[in-house]
């Protein structure tokens, strides 16, 4: 920044004595902090629309050993000693059930049978949508889907952790989310095809939902794009002092890009209180995970951040509902942002467009989809607690089954939106180049119909 | 900071804001109408078209000199980023949602003082200072307007914004339209841009020329202090995210301003001088260079209008097509590159709207397509000076 660095600097020191008194509480780096209390500077900050009092400024003994360095208080050391690029051991993976859903913690958040059954059909659910509209697109009739088959834990779980006012900002393999908040399945049929009941009128690709409705922001394709938006939310709702977090996903590919450095920064700085949820699925289209980054998964990075933080096994319903459940209640009381970072697997393709048996074994993707199925890992679990049965089971997969065909077959049938929804939206109110244009069109429709769909409504 | 500002001074001090103040006796010949929004309903007035019965003022800032003869209240004196910072202000006092996010613009009072002073004000939580990521905290400004807040996003120079594009391309402008409507994104992205006094390449931007593609944006430039004021308020007002363009060499410009509140029109151009020969088209800085230019033209009998545009996006194609229905030629002048800049969108739009009115092909002045250097001598001659627009006219009126 070339022209902040002529400012003459003994004006600015001189400004800075003259204003020390006012100056504390604005002072990012106070130059004397008790290391006792390193995070005493950082909670007076961001937390009133109205201006604080002052902070009295302290001061410190004067010790040979230690030294005030902007941030707190330092030790030092007469070894060259560099620390290690990693950690001797991983960061431990949380879990509640084991490969075969029996409970091996005491320390979880209980679920009572409703919540359980609930968590349980809508995991089916999302399993036979993902299915059958993959075989959809297969089939031509749609043009494009993203399945979240192996992480409907994560998707249900998660989802039930919270509550109806916490604001989601996607990714796009969260659908299960918006699925236990209440969309329906004709809701996301309808999206996919793009029809006018659509919530988006029809113009962002399949699975890009959103509605504001059940506080489900609507999926961009940018990656990671969503979680400074998260952080922007989250600072809104701390403004307003409601009682809510922001929720935020993103996959292992994500974590590299500048946004989620910002984000996690931000979120830190601003002490808004978000939920970073990584689905470290092991793969970012063809690049795995060890093509991605060098750190220990993505849980070691908050403590970079100042963010808290902790690893989860992502098949496990319980731990994933725990997890996000403690983190809510921490995100909201301390107003602060947690980074929770979910071991699972990919064990669909990434979209349809997509053919992963090209860059990985497919015996690794078979043992996934069966052994660490996280579906049938939470049944045994209830089935164990006595809350289901086989019967249940086919009967509900029968069920969902038909309400998956019916809602496409009447999908298709609807119409799309009409001509004029492109360009309506792009403003508030369409301004005069776009009504022209939009006349232009339509002239251009009525001369040559025959060079435009036949389906395409015009009024 | 202070000294910094000093130094830099303004663009064209030999400016006499007194020559447009002497056509203000316009509104009695003006044959056409210009629709002034009032302070009360400035949103959704996209106009197509002319709806007559409704407030018919002058566009001008001469709204100052004149109503003083007839109105109570003799205004007050204040430089531009002063304007800003009460137009700014107003806002925050009117509308608990609207917020502040940038570097530096909490205590620190933002890099050309438009923030000082609020932060003490109204705390530091809606006054927030950033880490340096201009794509982050764009992407904060998304997400807190699409949950009900009003940001304001500075960027410290409007260069620093092209670190934001992806935010502002794919999100600002596109989620109102991509979600069907449900999430609004009334953001405002405002900052100095514009060629300085030896800044440099990289701190010399002018942005308008990236941005003016992407849609579901409104781009408006500032250029007087009255206008400062008037388009900052309609553009927290608007629901649509608007790009509000300032200049590093005008926030120093003084002029008197009314005590009462206003708003003007985020769409609208401004009638800088009435004329019959030429219309010239301008805007930001590059209006002070015209002006200049104009009093020479004057000088040597020609009667050139200018018009400030004011609108980047959408420009005002009522107000300019009514100027070249009666003058049949336009020059237009800018700080743009001339390649891919306002002016070459505004030359194609006028070519295509009013070609049976021209007399003469559209011309454009813009800055030459180079980085812009540091060294002074070089730096001036990259901008548009009075001498060529003067040049321009005559060979245009031959």
């Amino acid at each position: 920044m070339g022209f902040l660095g002529t400012i003459n600097p003994s004006s600015w020191s001189s400004y800075f004595t003259h204003n020390h008194a006012s100056w504390c509480k604005y002072i990012r780096y106070p130059t004397s902090i008790s290391c006792k209390q390193p995070t005493l500077f950082t909670s007076h900050r961001f937390k009133s629309v109205k201006p604080e009092n002052q902070l009295d400024s302290m001061h410190n003994g004067n010790d040979a050993q230690v030294l005030n360095f902007p941030g707190g208080m330092v030790k030092f050391t007469p070894d060259l000693k560099f620390m290690s690029e990693s950690l001797e051991e991983r960061i431990h993976c949380y879990r509640v059930l084991d490969d075969f859903g029996q409970p091996i913690s005491n320390d979880f958040v209980q679920i009572d049978e409703e919540m359980a059954v609930k968590m349980y059909k809508d995991m089916v659910t999302l399993q036979i949508m993902d299915t059958i509209f993959y075989e959809a697109q297969r089939q031509g009739r749609l043009s494009f889907y993203v399945t979240a088959i192996g992480e409907e834990a994560i998707n249900i779980a998660s989802a039930a952790a919270l509550h109806m006012d916490d604001l989601v900002f996607p990714q796009y393999r969260e659908a299960g989310v918006l699925l236990w908040r209440g969309f329906t399945l004709q809701e996301f049929a309808n999206q996919c095809f793009g029809n006018k009941y659509d919530n988006g009128k029809g113009r962002q690709m399949p699975i890009h939902y959103g509605s504001n409705k059940h506080n489900y922001f609507t999926v961009a394709s940018t990656v990671a794009t969503q979680l400074p938006h998260a952080v922007g939310a989250a600072y809104a709702l701390k403004m307003d002092g409601r009682d809510a977090c922001t929720i935020t996903y993103f996959g292992d590919g994500g974590t590299s890009t500048g946004d989620f450095h910002a984000a996690l920064n931000f979120a830190a700085v601003m002490e808004a209180p978000v939920i970073f949820f990584c689905r470290n699925n092991g793969w970012a289209i063809s690049t795995p995970v060890a093509d991605q980054f060098r750190s220990d998964g993505i849980v070691v990075r908050g403590q970079a951040y100042g963010v808290r933080s902790i690893r989860v096994d992502g098949n496990d319903a319980l731990a994933v509902y725990s997890a996000v459940h403690e983190a809510r209640k921490m995100a909201i009381s301390e107003c602060r942002p947690v980074l929770i970072e979910a071991l699972t697997y990919r064990a669909g393709h990434h979209s349809t467009s997509d053919d992963s048996s090209k860059y990985r074994p497919v015996e690794e993707i078979e043992w996934w989809r069966v052994a660490r199925d996280p579906v049938t890992r939470f049944r045994n679990w209830i089935e164990r607690e006595g809350w289901w049965s086989a019967h249940a089971e086919s009967e509900l997969r029968n069920s969902i089954r038909k309400q998956v065909l019916h809602a496409i077959q009447n999908a298709e049938k609807v119409e799309k939106p009409t001509v004029r929804e492109i360009f309506t939206d792009v403003y508030d109110v369409p301004p005069s180049n776009l009504s022209d244009q939009e006349i232009s069109l339509r002239e251009t429709i009525e001369r040559h119909p025959q060079d435009y769909p036949p389906d395409c409504p015009t009024s | 900071m202070a000294a910094m500002l000093q130094a830099i001074g303004v663009a064209s001090p030999s400016v006499a804001f007194s020559d447009h103040y002497n056509k203000s006796s316009v509104s009695s010949i003006r044959s056409f109408p210009v629709i002034r929004s009032d302070a009360r309903s400035s949103s959704g007035s996209i106009h197509g078209s002319f709806k007559p019965g409704k407030i018919i003022t002058k566009a001008t800032a001469t709204q100052t000199e004149s109503s003083a003869s007839a109105a109570s209240k003799p205004g007050h004196e204040l430089l531009m980023f002063e304007a800003l910072r009460e137009g700014l202000e107003e806002e925050m006092d009117r509308d608990p949602r609207v917020c502040v996010f940038g570097e530096d613009v909490g205590h620190y009072g933002g890099s050309y003082k438009v923030t000082k002073g609020l932060a003490q004000k109204y705390g530091d939580l809606r006054v927030l200072d950033t880490p340096i990521a201009e794509n982050s905290f764009t992407g904060m400004a998304v997400g807190a307007a699409m949950t009900g807040l009003r940001p304001v996003v500075e960027g410290m120079n409007m260069g620093f914004l092209l670190l934001a594009f992806n935010q502002i391309s794919d999100n600002c402008g596109m989620l109102h339209y991509t979600s069907g409507g449900q999430f609004t994104i009334p953001t405002v992205i405002r900052g100095p841009g514009g060629v300085g006094r030896q800044l440099g390449a990289e701190h010399s931007q002018r942005l308008e020329s990236y941005f003016q593609s992407i849609p579901g944006i409104q781009l408006v430039a500032c250029s007087t202090v009255y206008n400062a004021k008037g388009l900052m308020k309609a553009a927290i007002r608007s629901e649509n995210p608007v790009v509000l363009f300032e200049h590093v060499l005008l926030y120093n410009l003084k002029e008197r301003i009314p005590d009462e509140e206003y708003v003007l029109s985020l769409e609208e151009a401004e009638m800088v001088r009435p004329g019959e020969h030429i219309t010239l088209l301008t805007y930001s800085r590059m209006r002070y260079h015209v002006m200049q230019a104009a009093k020479t033209l004057v000088n040597k009998g020609y009667d050139p209008e200018v018009i400030d545009i004011r609108s980047l996006k959408p420009f005002d194609l009522y107000t300019i097509g009514n100027s070249v229905k009666k003058t049949h030629r336009v020059l237009i002048v800018e700080e743009c590159m001339r390649t891919g800049g306002i002016g070459a969108s505004l030359t194609a739009a006028i070519n295509e709207n009013f070609h049976d009115y021209l007399d003469a092909p559209i011309v454009c002045l813009s800055s030459q397509d180079v980085p812009t250097p540091y060294a002074g001598t070089l730096e001036e001659w990259t901008v548009v000076q009075p001498s060529q627009i003067v040049a321009a006219v005559e060979q245009l009126c031959k």
